[in-house]
């Protein structure tokens, strides 16, 4: 197996708060040293990281690939070499696939691609209920044995609070975490913009901030009495970051993330009409965002994920209710990131966090960190280097990028899985 | 929204009222005025739009509103096709295909009226450079020949509109006509605008557009100038809106006893078809303050306006239409 040596470089490992320059020795797929590297070592690979910061790889907690049934919009094999252009080893997908992600053989599909793809690990979230259907239960272990780190409904909410609270239950048993997107479905199935100012200008139908409030009251009342590990995804409204805090307070097994295009949109954004914002859930408001960046300074939500949707273009023409919600996001989620730290909204260390050791405990994963014996997933980048997001720039087989036309930091010079460069900017692998 | 002028600030489209300023709505208004003259004589028509095409493309049904748009174009010398989508099927076609189909036959207008808020900028954005695009309507968003119209007709009774106080009655949550006519009058000026409806049928933050907002009809209506009734659709009374028609009327309805707070010279406005004893009293629809079918009547003039303004046809006409 290959040894490299990356040196050179300021190693950030958020779960150990290691900031300095340091050598880091990976062999056999796994980190070797962090530090002084040993002596008379034999290496395979040089990596100059002069200048550039060396981190664990990003773990994408919410992505949707295209695969398997809507191949037209993205493929396995797009998404994450897009992915690993980005600097994300990992990427999460969500099971509302065609056919659904409720049994093993899907999961073992989207391993088969990945395999062969050969870029970015993929890891499927197994469906909660067959067919996303709120009704029955999927086979919540055979597809966690099957490599479905953690269970959803993906954007769908269970209805029936009974199945709701036996599928916390069931999950429970097997200490398997169970991510929520927390929606009441009758508040917000008929809307498509944040229930605010622009919706009413607009005239188009509302989805408001209490629909989030309202379902994570429900879910987190049945979540006091289990007790088992909850993950609340895409949090968008203030109102439900205090009831989040309030859970986490009372010591829940609570976590949380944000999907980064709310930490920079709002409502305003979709004041004229544009699809790329019609996203699920909305933008919200100014003080939403607001309130959604100072959760992630407390600690509240932990996990940054970048919701990646990607659609084709039909997908995103058309009257805006008529167009498909969401926004592709793996090209710009470390970029975007680092825009956050240039805010002032935390610290570098602070912020990978977000998107590296997080997300690993939120699904369990022993990726990243930056720890010897660790598998090797690095993601060494250039943090000084600008780039222009536009349709040429973005790898993602899609397009629809709420960002085209931002100037953005950060590039990615060099992606490893396990010990293996996946990604070099100079040479396209 | 800008893209419904060109940089010199005349109409290329006319999608919203939303963001003009007065001065192009006072031009509409004026322009409105000279053409009304035409209709009142017995060769109702002028020659502005001689050898331009314009289509109707109505993705909802409706008669009377593309009648009356018929009738503009007609009396304008226009060529008119009209593509009813609503009955027309058009299967697996999309809205796009269908646009540049209709753009290849090379017209100069289309007046579209579509059910989803914002599909009237969207076929703005995709026609070609030569085409305009007129908004006969769009889902909740916008209806703002209509609220010309009723602005044309306040002026002619009211004369100006500083010191009117205009009360804006019924569904508003679901009202294109609503939201164009609270633009329109602010911008001309309006003293004040008033929204009365329960809160099911108001918009959030429907403060932040101007207007005053009431759920009582007799403090609602205490003095006002205009009285601007909303058509309440069917459909409301399910998905818990509303509980029936009977208590909509009992409190909303409009009757000669609710209108008795207003001004003695108030004038009752409907923008059509009006549901009887659901949102308005048959007498009060009919009433001496009545002016529900002169607004039927301005339309024309109104839409031909616009169309000549559009088609930047309006500089060509004579002082005294021939």
């Amino acid at each position: 197996m290959t040894r490299i040596r990356i040196h050179g470089g300021r190693v950030i490992d958020p779960a150990s708060g290691r900031d300095e320059l340091a050598e880091i020795v990976v062999a056999d797929g796994r980190i070797l040293t962090v530090g002084e590297p040993p002596n008379d070592l034999a290496v395979d690979l040089e990596i100059d990281a002069t200048g550039q910061i060396v981190c664990p790889g990003l773990i994408d907690l919410a992505t949707r690939l295209g695969e398997p049934g809507t191949e037209h919009k993205a493929t396995i094999a797009s998404e994450t070499r897009a992915g690993a252009a980005g600097g994300i080893t990992t990427l999460a997908c969500l099971p509302d696939t065609y056919p659904v992600m409720d049994t093993p053989s899907v999961a073992e599909l989207m391993h088969r691609r990945a395999q062969e793809a050969d870029s970015a690990r993929v890891l499927p979230l197994g469906a909660l209920t067959l067919d996303l259907a709120g009704e029955r239960l999927s086979e919540i272990v055979a597809l966690h044995q099957a490599g479905c780190a953690a269970m959803t409904d993906a954007g769908r909410t269970i209805r029936d609070t009974l199945v709701l609270q036996r599928a916390l239950e069931y999950a429970a048993t097997f200490e398997i975490p169970v991510l929520l997107t927390p929606a009441d479905p009758w508040l917000s199935q008929a809307g498509y913009l944040h229930d605010g100012i622009v919706a009413t200008r607009l005239g188009i139908p509302g989805i408001p901030a209490t629909a989030e409030l309202a379902e994570l009251g429900r879910s987190l009342a049945l979540v006091a009495d289990i007790q088992g590990r909850t993950h609340f995804g895409r949090l968008s409204a203030h109102q439900g970051i205090e009831l989040i805090a309030r859970a986490q307070n009372s010591g829940l097994p609570v976590t949380a993330d944000v999907a980064i295009h709310q930490l920079f949109l709002t409502e305003t954004d979709c004041a004229e009409f544009d699809a790329r914002f019609h996203l699920q859930p909305p933008l919200r408001s100014i003080a939403d965002r607001k309130a959604l960046r100072a959760a992630l300074i407390d600690g509240t939500i932990g996990v940054i994920c970048s919701d990646h949707q990607p659609h084709d273009p039909d997908a995103k023409n058309g009257p805006f209710t008529s167009t498909a919600s969401g926004a592709c996001g793996v090209d710009t989620l470390l970029s975007l990131l680092l825009r956050l730290v240039e805010e002032g909204v935390f610290g570098l260390c602070q912020g990978l966090a977000c998107v590296t050791i997080n997300p690993a405990r939120v699904l369990g994963l022993e990726t990243g960190r930056l720890t010897p014996g660790a598998p090797a997933d690095v993601c060494i980048f250039d943090p000084d280097a600008v780039w222009w997001c536009t349709p040429e720039t973005l790898r993602s087989q899609a397009k629809n990028s709420p960002f085209l036309g931002w100037e953005l930091p950060g590039r990615v010079n060099y992606t490893l899985v396990a010990g293996r460069l996946i990604h070099r900017h100079d040479d396209p692998l | 929204m800008s893209t419904q002028l060109h940089t010199d600030g005349r109409l290329r489209h006319f999608l919203t009222t939303e963001g003009l300023p007065r001065q192009l709505l006072l031009q509409i208004l004026d322009t409105a005025e000279s053409f009304a003259g035409v209709i009142d004589k017995s060769v109702k028509k002028v020659p502005l739009l001689r050898g331009r095409t314009v289509i109707n493309l109505f993705f909802e049904a409706s008669t009377r509103t593309r009648i009356t748009f018929e009738l503009a174009a007609k009396r304008l010398s226009a060529d008119v096709l009209n593509v009813n989508v609503a009955t027309t099927s058009v299967k697996g076609e999309s809205l796009l295909d269908m646009l540049r189909n209709l753009e290849a036959m090379q017209a100069d207008m289309f007046v579209v009226r579509h059910a989803e808020s914002g599909a009237a900028d969207y076929v703005a954005r995709h026609v070609g450079p030569g085409a305009s695009v007129l908004n006969a309507g769009d889902g909740r968003h916008a209806h703002p020949t209509q609220a010309m119209l009723d602005a044309f007709t306040i002026r002619r009774h009211k004369g100006s509109f500083e010191s009117l106080i205009i009360a804006i009655v019924g569904d508003v949550m679901h009202s294109r006509v609503a939201r164009s006519q609270i633009h329109a009058l602010s911008a001309l000026g309006a003293g004040e605008i008033r929204v009365i409806a329960p809160r099911t049928l108001l918009p959030r933050d429907i403060e932040s557009l101007g207007v005053r907002v009431f759920h009582d009809m007799r403090l609602g209506l205490e003095e006002a100038d205009v009285v601007m009734m909303l058509r309440l659709q069917r459909e409301r009374m399910q998905g818990a809106l509303l509980p029936s028609e009977p208590e909509y009327f009992r409190v909303y309805g409009l009757t000669e006893d609710k209108l008795a707070p207003a001004k003695p010279d108030a004038i009752v406005m409907h923008p059509g078809p009006i549901n009887r004893g659901v949102e308005i009293d048959s007498r009060v629809a009919e009433g001496p303050r009545s002016v529900i079918l002169e607004q039927v009547t301005n339309g024309i003039a109104v839409r031909m306006a616009i169309m000549s303004m559009t088609l930047g046809a309006y500089q060509e006409m004579p002082r005294e239409p021939a």
